[in-house]
């Protein structure tokens, strides 16, 4: 009966695994479940949002990309004048001004072909006074200086007038401003309401499992160590959760995007914008990485609370 | 008393005019005061429900004193909270008299919480664990579940859990209460050996035979009041 006539070592293998895979809170099962339902319903709603955000702030970079060095002079027949003059003396002027690469005088042709679509094809136009259009090309560097052009064609080509598109970017600027900013709220929104369940669960799962959480500390565990098991374990809750939300809301757009390619071959203009490209996932998996890290410090700050109450 | 072992070794235990009551009902302690030196085995006995396990409770700062004052290892624990609760708790060892295993993990997990959650490496604790189980007689037992462990198991797991961290001071709530009197004495004796090596004992029991067979210090709980005797 004393040390000396101990038995011979058991087997290990049966100890039980101390490190990664313990549990020393057990779990939930079906609460645990039930959490990630509710956030990976949340986080679909807020991958979209985000992935949509993404979608039209990128959509609108290249729209804006791809006129910012395009502007047009446009001059309007005038029967008392002489258009072919005064469309070369338009072209002249802007051929002048430093930081304007080319300027392509349009053929009647091509004036008449941009107005088919409102006029239908076939219609003999020549009789009709179509206005005649000058393509700029405009160079980033130096930046020409585009309203002393539109003042000197005021004042040599009195049918003229120039568009450097500013009016309409303006707005597009303002529209993707506005859809950020709603998808951004969208996504602060769904993130509260996840947190706000997490927080309930937490509170649940810290009461359900109080006598453990007692002999924790009645054997040493400090506050921070039974805190950082329960935020450890919703963490892993709210990333699981998170990328089923955002892994759905991934596969519901690029769903979409074909649906829009079947009907366009090679689609331009909103169907081309459609198309996700990596930044959109990119949003999608923050939203995971994000309900993660709200989980693990919505949890950690109710269970210290709670330990801090029931001390 | 020696004014330099006064200074150089405070009381582990130091009770002074402590009350105590759960919520608004009656007064389970009142007026306990006592003063257990550093090395020293005390039982303390009183019948079934006289605030044995209440006052084991108190000095493992699991409740407080409604009135009175409470100092452990020297220090007053008054207010304390959080960490500094830690700190006390983790030198002592204490053996529930329902045991207080985890159901959901081994023999082995159990006996290692203590250290697991100071946040020690599975390497370094390991053999330390395995060994202490045999000790007590549950070599064969590391990876069953306490459900599956007969009470007299259930016991020396718990005992086993309470001496891992080598604590200063050892609080055992009826560690004997469900053995038969041949393991009780065995038992007995483990508590008596970590003494000699320098473990402060309190055990609490009911049981008179056991307490005959160890010349130790007995404090008596009988109507709320404690006794020392001798
Ligand atoms: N949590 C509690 N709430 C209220 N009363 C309690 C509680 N625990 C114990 N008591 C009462 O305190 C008294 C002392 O109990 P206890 O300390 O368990 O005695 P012992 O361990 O000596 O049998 C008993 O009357 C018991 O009913
Ligand atoms: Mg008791």
């Amino acid at each position: 009966m004393t040390a000396s006539v101990l038995p011979p070592r058991p087997d290990e293998s049966e100890l039980g695994p101390i490190g990664r895979g313990l549990q020393i809170v057990p779990n939930d099962g079906g609460a645990g479940w039930t959490l990630v339902a509710v956030i990976a319903a949340l986080a679909f709603l807020a991958a979209l949002a985000a992935g949509a955000a993404v979608q039209v702030a990128s959509a609108a970079a290249t729209w804006r990309e791809a006129i910012s060095h395009e502007a047009t002079i446009q001059v309007k027949p005038d029967p008392g004048r002489d258009g072919e003059a005064d469309l070369a003396r338009a072209a002249e002027l802007a051929r002048e001004t430093p930081g304007i690469r080319t300027a392509r005088i349009l053929s009647r042709d091509d004036a008449e072909r941009l107005l088919e679509p409102w006029l239908g094809a076939g219609l003999d136009l020549s009789d009709l006074p179509v206005p005649r259009l000058i393509a700029l090309e405009l160079a980033r560097d130096p930046k020409p200086d585009l309203s002393r052009l539109a003042l000197r064609l005021k004042i040599d080509v009195p049918g003229s007038s120039l568009d450097d598109h500013s009016a309409w970017l303006s707005r597009l600027a303002a529209v993707t401003a506005g859809i950020v900013g709603f998808a951004i709220s969208a996504v602060i929104l769904v993130l509260g309401a996840s947190a706000g369940a997490i927080g309930f669960a937490t509170r649940g799962a810290v009461t359900g499992h109080r006598d453990v959480v007692e002999v924790l500390r009645l054997v040493g565990a400090r506050d921070g160590f039974v805190a950082w098991l329960f935020a450890k374990r919703f963490a892993r809750l709210g990333l699981l959760g998170g990328l089923i939300g955002s892994a759905a809301a991934a596969a519901a757009l690029l769903g979409l995007a074909l649906l829009s390619d079947n009907g366009a071959s090679g689609g331009t203009g909103l169907i081309a914008a459609l198309a996700p490209s990596p930044w959109t996932f990119a949003a999608m998996a923050a939203i995971a990485v994000a309900d993660a890290a709200v989980a693990g410090a919505v949890a950690w700050t109710a269970v210290k609370r709670f330990l801090k109450v029931h001390r | 008393m020696n004014w330099d072992e006064a200074t150089t070794a405070p009381s582990v235990v130091r009770l002074d005019g402590v009350g105590f009551r759960y919520g608004t009902g009656p007064e389970i302690l009142s007026e306990v005061s006592l003063d257990l030196p550093p090395r020293s085995f005390h039982f303390l006995s009183g019948p079934s429900g006289a605030g044995k396990t209440t006052l084991i409770r108190l000095i493992l700062l699991s409740v407080r004193p409604t009135s009175g004052e409470l100092r452990l290892f020297g220090e007053t624990t008054a207010d304390l909270a959080g960490d500094r609760l830690t700190q006390f708790r983790r030198r002592m060892g204490v053996v529930f008299q329902d045991f207080r295993l985890l159901d959901h993990l081994t023999t082995y997990q159990n006996v290692a919480l203590p250290l697991l959650v100071q946040g020690y490496e599975e390497a370094t604790f390991r053999g330390e664990v395995v060994e202490l189980l045999q000790w007590v007689g549950l070599g064969d037992r590391i990876g069953a579940m306490p459900p599956t462990l007969s009470g007299g198991e259930k016991q020396r797991a718990a005992i086993a859990r309470a001496l891992i961290a080598r604590p200063e001071l050892i609080l055992a709530d009826e560690p004997t209460g469900n053995v038969d009197p041949a393991l009780a004495r065995r038992l007995l004796h483990l508590f008596v050996e970590l003494n000699r090596l320098g473990t402060s004992v309190i055990l609490a029991t009911h049981d008179v035979a056991l307490m005959d067979q160890v010349e130790a210090g007995r404090l008596i709980l009988l109507d709320g009041r404690l006794y020392h005797d001798p």
